[in-house]
């Protein structure tokens, strides 16, 4: 984690921004907001916002990148220049360059890219303010904006961070744990399986403190997909 | 930018419905698509808006940062537009650094903005020779359905109107300000359809169009900026006519403006 301080980042079991120990921002999504992707999705988790667009399955390009049994994911993680405080220089960075690789792995496995040789499915996620949690954010969105262009997937993919503040796990880190905190856990699962589809884990857990934040992460993503299927819903109707 | 492949069918339809003054979506040859201004919905930026002409949908922040002035100019602020294609705003939109496509539009706002004056650079200035303020326009395109150069123009004007200089960030006042603005320039874009000429054209429409023609006018309606594009020509008439047009078309983006100060 970035900087120790003497902070005291929880108090008496309340949190800066007065949230318990468990309890996620709040979460806005709605599906199918941009009219060119052939399904789309704009996120607001906490005072994060983000916008996802998804194009295919289409031709793969560039070619030598193609998979001849089956359609390869190709997911873009970039942050707007003005979504932080100190302005961030447009382009793909080494972070944005990571998060979209590991990202683009996930969805390769929820995705039936069998069903489409040679193909790319393209899943572009556009941060526009970032206050930590922004790779969870993003893959959450994601996923609601493949739902949304009805590519067939086995299950959509929640994601969502825990981490550790004075010495206490927490779920869903802000902007001062994160920059603050003893440890961060983004964690994304098929909520069907109970599958972790990605794990990144960096600072300092004990093992009890670990299975405690796996499973508050968990239980984190489980509303959240909730919050998911509640976003579809509100476009499509619903099962009636 | 465009719709590359539109087949010669709709590319006669276009035509002939243009030679009538008509459009495919029933508007008139000089008429703008409904716009739609919203502002101040980024809080990591000194100002933002999304500006949505018809379906096209751009989002500019603005960040303003402390640096040093050129060495011709020790008194004045400095200004960078950038925009970003997103690769979501449109299939045909690539990663990867800026292509020409994207840069001439990035130049073409700036000149707009720039060459009005809108923003008073001198009232940037912190310390002579030393410390100034350089303000970093960029622009997102979040849909892409034609005409990004009034829009973008039109987001970048009505973020900076919005914007306020982070004095307390950087240690500079005790107070936030309002970015001082002193005019409003507007954008009108113009495409060769056949022998026709329409405003503010779609993305199916830029696909047949041979040429692009951008006229800035700042509110008293004197010209600030212009910029000829694509492989195709206007006549001598086309551009005075265009010219004039804008003038009169212009109403309904600045009364857009005018609604978020």
């Amino acid at each position: 984690m970035a900087g120790q301080t003497d902070m005291e980042l929880i108090k008496n079991g309340v949190r800066l921004d007065g949230r318990k120990p468990d309890e996620l921002r709040e979460v806005k999504i709605v599906a199918g907001v941009l009219d060119n992707a052939d399904g789309s999705c704009y996120l607001e988790w906490g005072n994060n916002k983000i916008y996802a667009g998804v194009f295919g399955p289409m031709e793969c390009h560039p070619r030598h990148k193609q998979k001849a049994d089956r359609a390869i994911v190709q997911a873009r993680y970039t942050m707007a220049p003005f979504s932080v405080n100190d302005r961030k220089r447009p382009g793909l960075d080494r972070r944005s360059s990571e998060i979209s690789y590991i990202v683009s792995q996930a969805f390769e496995k929820v995705v039936m890219v069998e069903e489409f040789p040679k193909a790319s499915i393209r899943v572009d996620m556009q941060v526009v303010e970032a206050h930590a949690g922004t790779r969870c954010a993003a893959m959450t969105a994601a996923s609601v904006a493949l739902a949304d262009a009805g590519i067939p997937m086995r299950d959509m993919i929640p994601a969502c961070a825990s981490g550790k503040v004075n010495d206490i796990v927490v779920l869903d880190l802000n902007k001062e744990e994160d920059n603050y905190g003893q440890a961060d856990l983004p964690l994304a699962i098929i909520p069907s399986t109970g599958e972790v589809v990605l794990l990144q884990l960096d600072g300092h857990l004990t093992p009890d403190q670990f299975e405690e934040a796996m499973d508050l992460a968990t239980n984190g993503c489980m509303d959240l997909y909730e919050k998911m299927r509640a976003a579809l819903e509100n476009r499509y109707g619903g099962s009636k | 930018m465009s719709n590359d492949h539109v087949s010669n069918l709709m590319k006669g339809h276009m035509e002939s419905l243009a030679a009538e003054g008509k459009r495919a979506d029933g508007r008139g040859i000089n008429e703008f698509r409904e716009v739609k201004i919203e502002t101040g919905m980024i809080n990591t930026a000194e100002g933002s808006a999304m500006v949505h002409l018809g379906k096209t949908k751009v989002l500019c922040g603005i960040k303003m940062l402390i640096g040093t002035p050129y060495g011709d100019s020790p008194r004045s602020g400095t200004m960078t537009t950038s925009t970003e294609l997103a690769p979501l705003a449109d299939q045909s939109f690539d990663p990867g650094p800026p292509r020409e496509q994207s840069i001439e539009l990035a130049r073409v706002v700036d000149r707009g903005i720039r060459e009005s004056r809108m923003i008073d650079f001198e009232a940037l200035c912190i310390e002579e020779g030393e410390r100034v303020w350089m303000v970093y326009i960029d622009l997102h395109i979040l849909d892409n359905d034609g005409n990004l150069f009034d829009c973008c123009t039109l987001a970048a004007a009505a973020a900076l109107s919005n914007a306020r200089i982070p004095n307390v960030q950087h240690g500079i006042a005790d107070e936030d300000v309002d970015l001082p603005v002193t005019c409003w320039p507007i954008s009108c874009t113009f495409g060769k359809l056949g022998d026709s000429v329409i405003l503010d054209a779609t993305s199916d429409e830029e696909g047949v169009m041979s040429a692009r023609f951008t006229v800035a006018h700042d509110e008293n309606g004197n010209l600030r900026a212009a910029q000829k594009g694509m492989n195709g020509a206007f006549t001598d008439a086309e551009i005075r006519e265009a010219v004039k047009t804008a003038r009169a078309s212009d109403n309904v983006l600045r009364e857009a403006l005018k609604g978020i100060q």
